[in-house]
């Protein structure tokens, strides 16, 4: 009987152990840039309030992120994007959910750079797409950074203008770097 | 022994579901509804003449050229108004995203203008809902122009008068934004002891949009104190949007581009056909980056 509790014992605290290191990081101020620059005039923008979540267990990651929180250096470019491309009162956010496919890889113990795998559904413009990318995890003192780059097509997310495709890139460059808290 | 048994494994299973529970699924998580303030209530900050609710953004400076012909009813000899043309240049400047300043100067009367533009409350959607945006607009006029008059030699203050506006505008949808603008105008000095000095009105505008790029305006004001001999102004208008800047062209009955101006003293009659056509340029210049787009690396 005494041998069956210890053995309880164990497994159970095994189990536990395995789920407390389940840790979140997160973050409400990561960047994304993106630039949509097609010919001379030069399309781009930040958004320095990112929302973003990992669990260091499962790899399931979060992107979210308010289109109109996308600062340009020219306001009406602006109001552009939001009435007239993106049209940010009907779709106010952009999210990504998926997973580090190979989070296992991370050492999060030990300062360094890791390649990190990404695959999930990225929704723009209310339309959903299985994406998957290939970025970094940086981790500097226990604190992992994310960097990432990729690109969408604005076709394949129901974004439509005349200016798509000469003025504005078809495909636009998408550029993200978020610093985690524990 | 066999109930402590019991009882060990289901607190230590009640445990392990404890622990299990850290293991949350963040796609699960619900979010609170965010904040959205209103933007593109109107396509610039005038609508034709008067103030709109817009602001120009922080650290933007605009160079605004107004532009107002003669009335149609002058006929082919002034080539229908073409001939005749009043103008206003300005300069406007944000200095945070609520508040803004103007200074400008018109060819009517040689006025100089200055303006201080405030956003009290801002329509919003989300955590708080607010379905309509007030600001604040204090303008003050100064004409240059000699006084004819050899009788009674002015004083600078004479030549000042004031503008005090309220705009109450909501964006109804994203095809039709209304906004309603008390104004209070006080002259300094009128032209005689029978004339008051402060004179009431309310502006009502709209905007309604009929194309991704263009926009129809109207803007009327209704005078509850009247100078003899003047008109209510009415203008509509249509906001073009082109690459960098925002082209307005208009038909109106007034030709002036300051408030005591076009709603006190327009003298042109829509229905004697006094209709003047007019433009508004604007072109942008950034001044101070925004926070946001300092230090980045593109």
């Amino acid at each position: 009987m005494r041998k069956i509790k210890i053995l309880l014992a164990l497994f159970v605290m095994c189990l536990s152990i395995q789920s407390n290191a389940q840790k979140v990081f997160s973050t409400k101020a990561g960047q994304i840039l993106f630039n949509a620059t097609g010919s001379a005039v030069k399309i781009a923008a930040v958004n320095n309030q990112v929302d973003s979540k990992f669990g260091e267990a499962t790899g399931q990651i979060i992107f979210a992120v308010l289109i109109k929180g996308f600062k340009f250096e020219n306001q009406l470019m602006e109001d552009h994007f939001n009435e007239n491309y993106m049209e940010s009162s009907k779709f106010p956010k952009a999210e990504f959910k998926g997973y580090i496919k190979n989070i296992k890889e991370v050492n999060f113990s030990k300062d360094g750079k890791y390649t990190a795998n990404f695959e999930g559904d990225l929704m723009i413009h209310g339309i959903n797409k299985k994406v998957s990318a290939s970025g970094q995890v940086e981790v500097a003192q226990g604190k992992p950074t994310i960097i990432g780059e990729f690109s969408v097509k604005l076709a394949d997310y129901g974004i439509k203008g005349s200016y798509i495709g000469d003025k504005i890139a078809g495909e636009v460059k998408i550029k993200i770097n978020c610093k985690y808290q524990n | 022994m066999q109930i402590k048994t019991l009882v060990f494994i289901v607190s230590t299973l009640l445990l392990g579901q404890q622990v299990n529970a850290q293991n949350v699924d963040l796609f699960a998580e619900e979010k609170g509804p965010i904040s959205d303030i209103t933007t593109s209530t109107f396509k610039s900050t005038r609508i034709v003449n008067g103030q709109s609710i817009e602001n120009t953004g922080a650290g933007i400076l605009d160079f605004r050229i107004s532009h107002r012909f003669g009335a149609l009813s002058q006929g082919s000899y002034s080539l229908f108004g073409l001939d005749q043309a009043t103008m206003r240049i300005g300069l406007d400047y944000g200095i945070t995203k609520r508040l803004m300043i103007g200074i400008g100067r018109s060819t009517y009367e040689k006025q100089y203008d200055g303006f201080v533009k405030l956003k009290i409350i801002q329509q919003q959607e989300g955590e708080r809902s607010i379905p309509l945006g007030i600001s604040y607009v204090g303008s003050s006029i100064y004409k240059t122009m000699k006084n004819p008059s050899t009788i009674y030699k002015p004083y600078a203050s004479d030549r000042f008068s004031f503008a005090h506006q309220l705009l109450i505008a909501s964006k109804i949808n994203d095809y039709f934004s209304i906004q309603l603008s008390p104004t209070l105008v006080h002259y300094n000095l009128v032209d005689s002891a029978k004339i008051p000095n402060d004179f009431k009105s309310l502006g009502v505008s709209s905007r309604i949009r009929i194309s991704k790029r263009v926009n129809i305006t109207t803007e009327y004001f209704h005078r509850f104190d009247k100078l003899a001999g003047y008109y209510n102004p009415l203008s509509l208008g249509f906001d073009i949007e082109t690459g960098g800047h925002v082209f307005q062209l208009h038909v109106s009955n007034s030709t002036g581009m300051t408030e005591r101006t076009f709603i006190n003293e327009t003298t042109g009659s829509w229905g004697k056909g006094d209709l003047c056509f007019g433009f508004n340029i604007v072109r942008t210049f950034t001044i101070r980056k925004s926070k946001e787009l300092r230090n980045v690396k593109w």
